[in-house]
């Protein structure tokens, strides 16, 4: 299981701005933002229903207020 | 009998010693709570004190919010038993729902560790003894004190005069609408960055205007008894 977590759009994200402007320090152009995130691996018995997934992404992995997520089975598309 | 007020230990608290200290300078008995306990062993009232619980794993105050600890808090504290939230502790208060919004990372991306001025905009159980208007010097460290909720709650929160404590200068981390701190709707639960606890003395902070809170939950606390 993967569950991608990041801060939502509007909620100002310094270290991802500190990263945009490293890039350009790099020389890199072409990169209008950066959101810095988290990545969660989980190793899930078959018996987790998705519910329950969304569950701990919701209540625990993220925290709704301030940031977005997304779950996805290993192989999935995103 | 004096009111006892427990002082709840996370791995990672730091700040539990001068919470203690501060309870029974404002007269007190301060109870030491553990995060694995699941008695509050009838206190009158809880502080949440700062530090790094569980070294800020996930997102600050994220893992002690859901310890063994805070569901007899987070019970008691519906029924209107008064807890404060310094600092981190405003942070587990904040994820464990007892307040809304969150806390993030200051504009700056620095730590910020320095005295700093606030005025008292509510009267709550944890600032009845201050007249509403006062300014209060305390210190203030974190890294992640910048206060955010989504617009239409901070309309509420100010609507309602549930803004307890704002910067009495842009706040320096960022905090919307300069929000230090904000109480529960019954005016009974309150979390603040800053760190009144660490100003109840001149001879150790920059005052004794830290104090008022835990002698104002006091006056509260035997008015009831």
């Amino acid at each position: 299981m993967i569950v991608d977590v990041l801060p939502k759009a509007e909620i100002l994200d310094p270290q991802g701005q500190a990263v945009a402007r490293a890039m350009g320090r790099l020389g890199v152009s072409g990169v209008a933002d950066v959101r810095q995130g988290k990545h969660f691996v989980l190793e899930v018995d078959d018996s987790v229903g998705d519910a329950e997934l969304e569950r701990i992404a919701e209540s625990l992995l993220a925290n709704p207020v301030m940031e977005e997520w997304v779950v996805r089975r290993e192989g999935q598309q995103p | 009998m004096s009111a006892r007020i427990g002082v709840i230990t996370f791995p990672g608290t730091l700040d539990d010693v001068d919470a203690a200290r501060a309870v029974r300078y404002a007269g007190a008995e301060a109870v030491s709570l553990w995060h694995r306990d699941t008695d509050l062993q009838g206190v009158d009232a809880v502080v949440v004190p700062g530090g790094f619980s569980y070294g800020d794993y996930l997102r600050a105050g994220a893992i002690a919010a859901r310890s063994p600890v805070m569901g007899p808090v987070v019970d008691a504290a519906r029924r209107g038993m008064p807890v404060l939230g310094i600092c981190n502790g405003f942070q587990i208060l904040c994820e464990a729902g007892l307040l809304p919004g969150a806390l993030v990372r200051n504009t700056g991306l620095r730590f910020i560790c320095r005295e700093i001025r606030l005025r008292v905009e509510a009267d709550t159980a944890w600032t009845s003894g201050f007249e509403v208007g006062t300014a209060i010097t305390v210190p203030l460290k974190s890294g992640e004190g910048r206060f955010v909720a989504d617009g239409e709650t901070l309309d509420r929160l100010e609507g309602e005069g549930r803004v307890v404590f704002r910067y009495a200068e842009p706040a320096p981390n960022g905090a919307l609408r300069d929000i230090a701190g904000i109480s529960s709707a019954d005016g009974r639960v309150v979390g603040l960055m800053p760190h009144p606890e660490h100003a109840i003395d001149p001879l150790t902070g920059p005052g004794a205007d830290g104090l008022g809170l835990f002698t104002s939950v006091l006056g509260r606390l035997t008015a009831a008894a």
